[in-house]
Parts: C-alpha cells; sequence; structure tokens
C-alpha cells in the first residue's frame, strides 16, 4: 500500500517537475518579450511624409518594402502586389509637380474593416490596419472599399515568402506598417530606414502619443493634411507640402 | 385556371435527359473552371488589382437579383392576394431558391479561398453589408424553403398567406442589401448612394419576371400545354410598370450625379466617353433592356406570347449589361485619390481607365452556375409537383 502511495508520489512530482514547472518559468521568461505583451493604445503609430524631401526617381522605399515582406512579383504588373508605390501628380491650380510614397494610410476609421465580411480585415488599438491571413476568404470586398487602393490581391501560388511577412494565395493583403518589426520592439519600417539611408528623410515613422517623438515633431512643425480629407477617415499618414 | 391541380413535369424521355446532360456538362465546365482558377491563382482570369470583381459577380449579381425578382409571382398571390397566381405560386417559389443558390455558389466559388467558407458562416463583422447579406441569403433559402412546403402540403396551408407576406417582405430586404453592397462604398464615385437600392429592387422585379415567363414558356412547351391568355396579359402588364419603374430610378440616379460636381467626370464616363462602357449603357442597358422592350409591349396587341417571349429576352440581356456597368464600370473608372491634383506617373494604374478582359474560366463558372440553378429546377418539377394542369 505505502509503495503504490509512494510510486504515485513520486510519479506525480516527477511530471509537475517536467511539464508543469518549465511552462511556468518559460512563461514567466517570455512574458518580457514583445511578442507576448498584449498590444495597447498607449502607442498610436503613424507616418508623416514630407513630399518636398521625396525624390523623382527614387524607389528606395518600394524596394525596401518589397525586400522587407517578401514581394518579388511575377512579371505582371496588373496582379502582382503593391504594398507601396511612387506617384507623382500636378496641382491642378499651381502646376507644381510632387512624387510621393502611397500606402496604405492606416485610417481610424477605416472602410476596409467596415465592409470585411469576417472581420479578418481590422485595426490593432495601437492604429495599425492589417489583415488577418487566417480569416481572410478572399471576397475582395476591403479593395472594392479602400479610397486609396492600398491593397493587393495575392494572384498566384507563392513559393517563397519571408518568416516575418506571411502571406497567402487567395488573400488580400497591403502595407502593415512593419508590424513584425515592431511587435519585437523596433520603432522604424524597412520605407522609412530606406528613406534615411537614400538621404532624403522624407518618411518619418513613430507614436504619435509621444510629444517628442520624431514622428510627432515633424506633423508639428510641417502642418500637413491627410488625403481624402472630406472622407473623414483619419488617417495615420500624413503629407506635407502637397 | 381555378380548377386546376399539381402535377409533376411529363417530359418526353429523350428530350429530359437531353437537357439534363447538356447542363450537367455546363455545370461539369463550371466546376473545372473554378478548379482551375483556385488552383492557378486569380491571374488566370481577367480580374486584377484594379478590377477586383469581374464576370462571376456579374452573373452572381444577375442571378441574386433574379431570385429575389422571380418569386413576384408568388408574392402577387399570398402578399396581394391575386387569385390568378395561385397556381403558379410554387413555381415560382421554386425558381427563387434554384437561382438563389447558383447565384451564392458562383460568389463562393470565385473566393479566393473558397475552402474558407465555414469562416465565412461562422465569423461575423456585423458592421459589413457582406455580413448581413449572408443572413439575409440564408434567412431568403429557409423562408422559402417553409413557403413551398406550406404551399404544397394541405395540413400547413393555412400559414401559406403569412409566410408569403413574410418573404415577400424579406425579398424587399435581400435586394436592399444586394444594392447597398455597392451604395454602401463612399470611396468609388459610381457607388455610393442610396439610390442603388431601390434601383436594384426594380432591376429585380422586372429581371424576376422576365425569366419566369421565359421559364413558364419552356416548360409549358416541354408539357405541351398552353399559357392562359390571362397569365400573359398580366405579366405583360407588370413588365410595363417595372420598365417604367426601372426607368425612373435610372434617370433619378444618374440626375443625382450629374448634380453633384464631384461625380459629373464618372457620369461623363459611363454617359459619354467611356467607349465599351458607354456602348453597354445606352444599347445594352437602355436600348435593348428598357426603351425597345417597353415601346414594343406598349405598343402592341395584349396578350401576344411570342412577342412577351421576345422582350423578356431582351430584358434579360440588357439586366446583364446594366449589371457589367454597375459593377465593371464602377472599377474602371479610376479613384479619386487627389481631388485637386492630376496623377500623372504610378506603377499601379492610378492615372488610366482599368481595362478588363474576361477570361474562358470565369464565363464557364458564370454559365455553370447558371445552369446549376435550371437542373434544380429540372429536377424538382420532374420528380415534385410543381406544374399546374387543368382538372
Amino acid at each position: 500500500m505505502n509503495n503504490r502511495r509512494h510510486f504515485l508520489v513520486k510519479s506525480a512530482s516527477a511530471l509537475t517537475m517536467t511539464f508543469i514547472v518549465p511552462s511556468l518559468l518559460s512563461s514567466n521568461a517570455q512574458a518580457k518579450k514583445p511578442l507576448d505583451q498584449k498590444v495597447t493604445d498607449k502607442k498610436s503609430w503613424g507616418m508623416h511624409i514630407d513630399v518636398d524631401k521625396c525624390a523623382d526617381g527614387c524607389t528606395a522605399c518600394v524596394d525596401a518594402c518589397n525586400e522587407e515582406n517578401g514581394l518579388t512579383g511575377f512579371g505582371r504588373p496588373e496582379t502582382d502586389s503593391q504594398w507601396i508605390r511612387k506617384i507623382k501628380i500636378k496641382d491642378k491650380t499651381t502646376e507644381k509637380i510632387t512624387t510621393m510614397p502611397m500606402l496604405c494610410q492606416h485610417c481610424e476609421n477605416p472602410p476596409c474593416c467596415d465592409v470585411c465580411p469576417t472581420g479578418a480585415s481590422f485595426r490593432r488599438v495601437d492604429g495599425i490596419v492589417m489583415v488577418n491571413q487566417h480569416t481572410c476568404i478572399g471576397c475582395r470586398y476591403c479593395m472594392m472599399a479602400c479610397p486609396f487602393k492600398a491593397r493587393s490581391f495575392v494572384h498566384e501560388t507563392l513559393s517563397t515568402q519571408n518568416t516575418n511577412a506571411p502571406r497567402g494565395k487567395g488573400c488580400v493583403e497591403s502595407c502593415n506598417l512593419c508590424v513584425n518589426r515592431i511587435d519585437h520592439g523596433s520603432e522604424t519600417t524597412a520605407c522609412e530606414d530606406a528613406c534615411i539611408k537614400a538621404g532624403h528623410n522624407a518618411i518619418t515613422f513613430g507614436d504619435l502619443k509621444d510629444s517628442n517623438s520624431k514622428v510627432r515633431l515633424a506633423i508639428e512643425s510641417n502642418s500637413p493634411r491627410r488625403l481624402r480629407d472630406d472622407l473623414n477617415l483619419k488617417q495615420k499618414v500624413f503629407y506635407s507640402n502637397i | 385556371m381555378s380548377d386546376y391541380t399539381l402535377n409533376k413535369l411529363k417530359a418526353p424521355r429523350l428530350l429530359y435527359w437531353g437537357i439534363f446532360l447538356f447542363l450537367g456538362f455546363l455545370i461539369l465546365i463550371g466546376l473545372a473552371s473554378s478548379a482551375y482558377m483556385e488552383h492557378e491563382g486569380h491571374y488566370v482570369t481577367g480580374m486584377n488589382n484594379q478590377i477586383v470583381w469581374g464576370l462571376p459577380h456579374i452573373f452572381a449579381v444577375t442571378l441574386i437579383v433574379i431570385a429575389s425578382g422571380v418569386l413576384n409571382i408568388a408574392s402577387m398571390s399570398s402578399a396581394f392576394n391575386k387569385k390568378l397566381y395561385k397556381p403558379l405560386a410554387p413555381l415560382s417559389a421554386l425558381f427563387a431558391i434554384a437561382f438563389l443558390i447558383a447565384g451564392l455558389i458562383i460568389l463562393v466559388l470565385d473566393l479566393g479561398r473558397p475552402d474558407r467558407l465555414i469562416v465565412a458562416m461562422t465569423t461575423y463583422n456585423f458592421k459589413s453589408i457582406f455580413a448581413w447579406n449572408i443572413f439575409l441569403y440564408s434567412g431568403f433559402f429557409v423562408i422559402l424553403a417553409v413557403y413551398i412546403w406550406s404551399m404544397l402540403d394541405f395540413n400547413v396551408n393555412r400559414f401559406s398567406s403569412l409566410v408569403g407576406k413574410i418573404a415577400f417582405g424579406w425579398r424587399i430586404i435581400l435586394t436592399t442589401g444586394t444594392g447597398s453592397i455597392f451604395g454602401f462604398l463612399v470611396a468609388r464615385e459610381a457607388y455610393s448612394t442610396a439610390v442603388l437600392a431601390p434601383l436594384f429592387i426594380v432591376m429585380s422585379l422586372l429581371y424576376g419576371t422576365a425569366v419566369f415567363y421565359l421559364l413558364l414558356r419552356v416548360i409549358s412547351r416541354l408539357q405541351s400545354i398552353d399559357i392562359p391568355d390571362e397569365i400573359t396579359k398580366n405579366i405583360r402588364r407588370l413588365m410595363i410598370i417595372f420598365l417604367l419603374a426601372n426607368i425612373y430610378f435610372l434617370i433619378l440616379y444618374h440626375i443625382t450625379n450629374l448634380y453633384i460636381s464631384k461625380q459629373i467626370a464618372v457620369e461623363s464616363f459611363i454617359l459619354l466617353n467611356g467607349g465599351g462602357y458607354t456602348t453597354m449603357f445606352w444599347l445594352g442597358q437602355v436600348g435593348l433592356g428598357l426603351v425597345i422592350p417597353l415601346l414594343y409591349e406598349m405598343t402592341n396587341d395584349e396578350g401576344r406570347s411570342f412577342g412577351l417571349t421576345i422582350t423578356s429576352l431582351m430584358v434579360l440581356v440588357g439586366g446583364f449589361f446594366a449589371v457589367a456597368v454597375i459593377i465593371i464600370g464602377g472599377q474602371a473608372f479610376p479613384l479619386n485619390i487627389f481631388p485637386d491634383h492630376i496623377i500623372l506617373e504610378s506603377s499601379f494604374y492610378d492615372n488610366v481607365i482599368h481595362s478588363y478582359t474576361p477570361s474562358i474560366f470565369e464565363f464557364g463558372l458564370g454559365v455553370g452556375g447558371t445552369s446549376l440553378a435550371l437542373i434544380i429546377i429540372l429536377i424538382l418539377i420532374t420528380n415534385l409537383k410543381f406544374i399546374p394542369v387543368k382538372k
């Protein structure tokens, strides 16, 4: 009887030590990593683009985005994904010509999220608008709804993908402000890094709630505007000198 | 037709199997097309990142609009107590179910991830009109099934009028929902208006009536029975009313847009300089689909079944063009991202009219889906008693 009791106690202890204690310890240890922290509204990510600093012909931001997110393309521009693109525009009144990057504007009232039937298009509390690649059914209604043509549909089978940017054939995708970097504690995006490296400093990214962040300072010193402000979408991407 | 009984379709055996196999073949083509598109990816279609909804959506929306509209005959009987249509009411509800299934199947098979249908059925974003439509469509299906049951089973027949009224209300909401899929899109100038909801409702009334009459003609041929003159005359009158209502709402839609300065560019695109879209609008939607049928029906004697058949066909083809102009034309016109600027260059086609050439696979899917509706009808009217015959 005693032997049996000892056996049971020892077995239970061994099981506890083998499975339960390590899991408690490891979850404790991982809790310090940003990936295990819940996204909060303590930060509000945003971007400022000074179009006067954006160089005509430069595609550093586009190239960096493609590399960061593994957007290789298939040589079919009408169906290949573009998360960020360069646009050249001319003011109808002043005839001033400017060039600028266009990307998801990360609206506070995003039409893409409103229309998405499954909620796969969603806005995080820190302001990032992105697509849940597991619940997107590929209906493309978000693409119909986006006023900025910021989204792409994956039209082809993907053979190579970057582990930090999972994509899926038949799903919709768009700029997610390098969410993988942010969740690992970074405060820059690939396009911003590339723009700085190219010496233009047109793109500034950061926390809009931090009064000392460079994006906040850029916005305060430039009095920028949002695109299609009439739609009242309250985007987190601001443009100066358009 | 006061003295009637419902019977099964008694078509010649060879003819029945001929039609059955032909439709089955088209359905197989549809399935193969869908499988190919899903396997290869949507790049094999004409759709792209500019025109995201294409020919499958034209077929699907047309079929769903028809599904709501073919219920007219049953609604006239149950909701408006028109005894004349009572014998045809079960058939009308059956058509509605068949076209609804077909439209939805096409929509689902065109999804980027049709295998995730279960996600769409279990995960909802209630702010999305698409999500509401999933409820409206499945609810309509259930109501129609109960409605048919109440009409065919003597024991529950006393409820048929009530269920018919519910079905009538539901279909009005359903078509409002279908129109609002476009009406709720603030970003695109061609959409973003509440007028689209009533426009879709009158479109459904017109196309549904046309399809009902055409199918009734086919069935009467197969069964070797005549359609009573009174039915033809009444359907003709309904067609004239629905044609006028369509013209009214179409004019209202375009006049409203022409009055709003920021909408003028897209209006001139559709009405004047949109190339193929302008042609489809004037010749297809307006000419073939509305004006010629109206003039013909208003100037010809009542009760001409051949004339009404031709008119119904024209309405149907015109209706297909109407949905094409709305869906493709609305997307072809580029988004107005910079109202104060002209876009000079863009790698993403921001500054050009978007082009769309549908692929054979999209056409295959659309035709296969439509054939599915017809085969459902064929199987059910052959095996269940839906056809009214004189006692």
